[in-house]
């Protein structure tokens, strides 16, 4: 089932195409990495992609209403904003907002979405505590969460590992890994390739604003893509645990 | 539930004792008694036609600011935010000194008002004009700026050219904000251009809670931020402009109640909405009661009183979020 469709997808900023025809589909079942370098148009891309930017072309999401998007794909933004001193969940029950009729208080099945969030990003012993009091990661697991919450068939993150500890980089992406295998999409910018690599079933590598490469890890993280795109030398062994990628050096 | 009981019940009191004050001593029995028409004459007309608009305007213009204050930190995400903020209330000063200088405020009782709220629409015309449809919320705090300075220069310079000490000082008593004097002929003027305020307002809610994540996470969440943005305002200029127009620059209670009153609505900016609607409304009472008891001869003003308080607590405010505040 697709859940996200973009055709010819074209963001462009004055004369400058950022976006530049993307192409793509996003299938239930997969956990995708965007992938590409600083101003490649990741960020760009997904944010068009859900109708927040003005643009050219088609996507399946910023077609919709933004009610019905909502109930679609859940979206968190790389900015890590927690504007006023609120508790952890309620933080995490925004997410539910989509799904309350106007005028409600969270009820019981909301209040189950927003529990099984807490437990999934471990936050149940933070719930009661003050969100704009936590570290600046505990803050970032409090936002996955309130996309989880979200309960949507296609979660976008942009960057959502970032500040993370290695323990909760792992754990983080090892709950987008689930939730592909049960059956929803995930599609996550992401910098670190190695964890790219280990736990997204595609890569799409964005390469000033356009597609260079779509499919399998092993078949985007190729050494001349590396070396043309990311301009590294590296290394993709595989082991018993996935394969493992390894940056040698920076090619001038 | 329990502080929306607890602010109702000020609130009560609060406009029950600013009946039963005044210049007149009334007990507070024969004043509610002549509130519906029963005792002496010379008492019903006091309280009917001078005391009971004179509260009712309080707490009309104290839940207004309140609430588009709530709304406008709620929606600029910023504790510092006031409803003035946008340049309506610049602006309705500016028609009702225009109104004054030019005499049409003494052609009939509800010139003066009717001017200020006209000046007040078209302020919010002109923010819609330059803040365009997509912008963000940083280019509607710039145009407020923009046309708060343009009002307050143009009010200084009609101050400036007027012909002569008496009716600068008139103007000068308009500025400094009052609900003195005032018939039920203000109360029917303002009140149906504040309730369309509110109830615009009262459906920022679901809104403003989704924006405490940021405006992208807020239109992920299903809010129409162009449509959101429109409300507050067309909402806070109604609200506002409506003040305003009857009881001049009442300063510093949009600021200060939603600051107050933050904490124990959890941060919840929904929950903040109605809590600083009541909370204003008590607290401009409380200050017009104060204008009553403690200068009652010198016809101390509103504005004037609810700065005085508003800027210590304000400070004092500061002073214990400060370790919050980034």
């Amino acid at each position: 089932m697709t859940l996200l469709r973009l055709s010819d997808l074209t963001v462009t900023r004055g004369q400058c195409p950022v976006v530049d025809h993307v192409t793509l589909d996003i299938k239930a079942d997969e956990c995708v990495g965007l992938i590409g370098p600083n101003g490649s148009g990741k960020t760009t891309l997904m944010r068009a992609a859900l109708g927040l930017l003005p643009h050219t072309g088609t996507s399946s999401l910023s077609q919709m209403s933004p009610r019905a998007r909502a109930a679609q794909a859940a979206w968190l933004p790389q900015s890590r904003e927690i504007a006023w001193p609120v508790t952890v969940e309620s933080v995490v029950a925004l997410g539910r907002l989509p799904h309350m009729p106007r005028g409600t208080r969270l009820r019981p099945e909301d209040q189950a979405a927003v529990d099984a969030a807490l437990d999934r990003m471990g936050l149940t012993a933070f719930r009661h505590r003050l969100a704009t009091e936590l570290s600046g990661g505990e803050q970032a697991r409090v936002l996955i969460a309130r996309t989880l919450a979200q309960d949507t068939p296609l979660l976008m993150a942009d960057e959502p590992i970032a500040g993370l500890d290695p323990a909760a980089q792992l754990s983080t992406l090892q709950v987008f890994a689930d939730l592909a295998r049960e059956g929803r999409a995930v599609l996550t910018s992401l910098h670190d390739l190695s964890l790219a690599a280990r736990y997204c079933t595609r890569l799409i590598l964005l390469h000033r604003g356009r597609l260079h490469a779509d499919g399998p890890p092993a078949t985007v993280l190729t050494p001349d893509t590396l070396a043309e795109v990311f301009h590294l030398r590296a290394r993709v062994h595989m082991t018993d645990d996935g394969p493992l990628f390894q940056p040698l050096g920076v090619l001038s | 539930m329990k502080l929306a009981l607890i602010l109702s019940g000020l609130l009560l009191a609060l406009f029950t004792a600013s009946l039963c004050l005044g210049s007149v001593a009334i007990t507070p029995v024969a004043a509610l008694s002549a509130l519906l028409g029963w005792g002496d004459p010379l008492h019903i007309m006091i309280l009917q036609e001078i005391r009971l608009p004179r509260a009712l305007l309080a707490a009309m213009v104290g839940g207004s600011l309140g609430l588009s204050g709530a709304a406008m930190q709620g929606y600029l995400r910023n504790p510092l935010a006031e409803p003035g903020l946008i340049g309506v209330s610049g602006a309705a000063a500016l028609g009702a000194v225009i109104a004054l200088q030019t005499g049409i405020a003494t052609l009939f009782t509800l010139a003066l008002p009717l001017s200020a709220l006209l000046f007040a629409l078209a302020a919010v015309g002109l923010i819609l004009l330059l803040a365009g449809p997509r912008g963000g919320s940083m280019t509607l705090i710039l145009a407020g700026i923009a046309i708060s300075a343009l009002a307050g220069a143009l009010t200084a310079l009609v101050l400036n050219l007027s012909p002569n000490p008496y009716a600068a000082s008139e103007i000068i008593f308009w500025m400094m904000g009052s609900v003195a004097d005032r018939s039920m002929e203000h109360v029917t003027l303002a009140l149906p251009v504040m309730l369309l305020g509110w109830a615009l307002l009262a459906t920022l809610g679901r809104g403003l809670d989704a924006l405490t994540l940021g405006e992208d996470a807020a239109g992920s969440l299903g809010i129409s931020m162009s449509s959101l943005r429109l409300r507050l305002l067309i909402g806070t200029a109604a609200a506002v402009g409506a003040a305003t127009a009857v009881a001049g620059a009442v300063g510093f209670v949009g600021l200060i109640v939603p600051h107050l009153l933050r904490r124990v609505t959890q941060g919840r900016p929904s929950a903040l909405l109605w809590a600083s609607t009541l909370g204003g409304a008590s607290m401009v009472l409380a200050a017009d009661i104060t204008v009553r008891l403690v200068l009652p001869t010198r016809d101390l003003k509103l504005g004037v009183v609810m700065a005085l308080i508003g800027a210590p607590l304000f400070l004092h405010l500061i002073y214990r979020t400060r370790k919050e505040l980034p």
